[in-house]
């Protein structure tokens, strides 16, 4: 899936995050704030990059400002702002790369 | 070394503080120990005024000096300015190396955070810390090490003489002239003087701050004259609406509701639950809705409480005031109406040393049937941490934790099973405050649990069939269930504090956080 644009979803609100998806020239970066990034810093990135890997997402900057989201949360507000970010809503192909 | 809840306390530590590791709650139960007392300038001349102009004219007359220990106590709590007042003339005057002996320090005094970096301040004894002093410790900027101790193991350190006060600072609503102190009558009132008159007691050397100077006697004196060296008038000691922290609006949160009610549940259908049972809880929303829960329960079977004690709050004092308990026993106030309460002829002040000094001959915590308590984390052992967060940052205090739930036969502890994404039921506890073998019933949104090490509660339990019993590990199951298993917190190797056992013992030792 290709990133057009930068694109946001989530609440910094306790136990949201917000995730915000930015068109970059080549590879996948994510940047993490976390409350709980001690604890589940590891656990946070991994979902992230999964989700990202299913969507199909090559080239893109992500940031996450987690205030100690559910995995749930975090892989839906990922696939959220990717979906914006590529354009796509309105197209969602829901119980395919959405799941 | 392994001690008694399984945690390494290193040979250096051992070493540099001469302590042994904890060995379980009876450890020095009727082992002889020897008090210490302190020395004083007998004052005799009756010309000798007390009142001094400063606080830097009481410091020198008080031969202040680098390397000496000074104490608090924090009965003004959130709202104290006593602290910070005499800190900064102790830094004004150039000192260096000092040891704060605080029986509590928190967010009022993060004033002190460039005291410790300038090193001023070397050594922290407190039964805890919060904001800017627990993160200036936590990441290693105090030279020595900060010792956190319960409000009963504070006592047992000072006048056993193992922390030697050169200097106490109280902080006093009402003095007179010659250094009669009170909590009351004044215009920053906290009630009771408790936690300070072990100060009192054993500091060489004791200095009266009040903003409310009154005609000789101050009578009934809470801490009397013959402690007094010095009394020192200033502006203020403190902001009233902030000592009242305590004066929590009563809850609707559902989720502490339940808690509340399971709490009730589980008291009500206990056999210490009789008429003239004792009882001690806290000032949060779950504590205080039980509270009223059980006093529903009380009316309902007409049983009277004998006693009450500890930190007040309206919720307890509102049973004395309705005659439904016979006595509150009072070690500080969390609102007004507590301080308000103490106009009632059985609502009675005791020292911090009646309250739960382990090592004396006997502490009223012993005679306690039930304690409610909070914690930021149980473990499968039901060992609670107080003190330090989940993310490895000292963020809290031992207050009487470790004292009531040793001295109640029936230590209740509850704990929302998750705290945001943390898990506050889990494997291991990040530090051990208060031992495993002190707490008897865990109480969490997700069901309750009993120690199996008793298991006459939870056949009590068991037979009423009154709230959904889980196991320890099953609540940790439930919460790694939902929000995954936390990686283990990194810290550096440096040892920056320890937790003191209420017997003088090494509970567990707090080290430096690593950078994220």
């Amino acid at each position: 899936m290709e990133i057009k644009k930068t694109a946001v979803a989530g609440t910094l609100e306790s136990s949201d995050c917000m995730v915000t998806v930015e068109p970059a020239a080549k590879g996948l970066e994510l940047d993490l704030e976390s409350a709980v990034i001690r604890q589940y810093g590891r656990q946070i990135r991994k979902v992230a990059m999964e989700t990202l890997k299913r969507l199909g997402v090559k080239k893109a900057r992500v940031s996450i400002v987690d205030k100690g989201a559910l995995d749930c949360t975090i892989k839906a507000r990922v696939e959220c702002a990717v979906m914006r970010a590529a354009e796509h809503e309105g197209r969602v192909n829901w119980g395919g790369m959405i799941r | 070394m392994k001690n008694a809840v399984g945690r390494e306390i290193p040979e250096e530590i051992l070493e540099i503080t001469g302590k042994e590791p904890f060995q379980g709650n009876y450890y020095r139960d009727d082992k002889p120990i020897t008090l210490h007392g302190p020395t004083i300038r007998p004052v005799m001349n009756n010309q000798k005024s007390k009142l001094v102009n400063s606080i830097r004219e009481a410091l020198e007359k008080c031969d202040a000096h680098d390397g000496m220990t000074v104490s608090f106590h924090h009965h003004f709590r959130e709202g104290d300015l006593i602290v910070n007042m005499v800190m900064k003339e102790i830094h004004d005057m150039g000192l260096k190396d000092i040891r704060i002996c605080a029986s509590s320090l928190g967010k009022a005094h993060s004033a002190l955070v460039p005291m410790i970096e300038d090193g001023t301040i070397t050594n922290i004894e407190s039964s805890g810390v919060r904001g800017g002093i627990g993160e200036a410790i936590s990441k290693g900027k105090l030279k020595g090490l900060a010792i956190m101790r319960s409000h009963g193991g504070r006592v047992r350190s000072i006048a056993t003489g193992e922390s030697h006060i050169d200097i106490a600072f109280i902080g006093a609503p009402t003095s007179d002239d010659y250094g009669n102190l009170r909590g009351i009558g004044g215009k920053a009132d906290c009630g009771v003087l408790s936690y300070a008159i072990v100060d009192g007691n054993h500091a060489d050397h004791c200095v009266a701050i009040t903003d409310c100077l009154v005609p000789y006697p101050n009578f009934p004196a809470h801490i009397s004259q013959t402690k007094v060296d010095y009394v020192c008038v200033v502006d203020e000691i403190g902001i009233p609406s902030k000592i009242a922290t305590g004066a929590a609006k009563p809850t609707t949160d559902q989720r502490k509701l339940l808690m509340a009610q399971y709490c009730t549940d589980v008291v009500v259908n206990t056999p210490w639950f009789r008429d003239g049972f004792s009882y001690q809880t806290g000032v949060g929303g779950a504590s205080i809705a039980s509270t009223q829960y059980l006093a529903d329960i009380m009316r309902e079977r007409n049983i009277r409480m004998g006693f009450g004690v500890g930190g007040l709050t309206k919720a307890m004092c509102k049973l004395l005031d309705d005659g439904m308990a016979d006595v509150m026993l009072d070690v500080q106030d969390f609102d007004l109406d507590a301080v308000r309460s103490l106009k009632n002829v059985n609502h009675h002040r005791i020292p911090a040393a009646v309250y739960a000094n382990p090592l004396n001959k006997g502490a009223v915590v012993n005679k306690l049937d039930y304690v409610v308590l909070a914690s930021l984390e149980v473990d499968v052992n039901f060992n609670c941490n107080v003190v330090v967060g989940s993310d490895g940052m000292i963020t809290g205090a031992q207050g009487g934790h470790p004292d009531t739930a040793q001295g109640a036969k029936c230590a209740i502890v509850i704990c929302p099973l998750l705290q945001g994404r943390i898990p506050a039921i889990c494997s291991e506890v990040t530090t051990v405050t208060t031992p495993g073998e002190s707490i008897d019933v865990v109480v969490t949104d997700y069901g309750v649990a009993v120690n199996p090490a008793r298991q006459d509660i939870l056949q009590a339990l068991r037979e009423a069939d009154c709230v959904p019993l889980k196991t320890i590990e099953e609540l940790r199951d439930i919460a790694y269930s939902i929000v995954g298993e936390p990686d283990k917190v990194e810290f550096e190797d440096r040892i920056v504090g320890i937790i003191e056992a209420r017997d003088g013992t090494i509970m567990d030792v707090v080290r430096q956080i690593k950078d994220v």
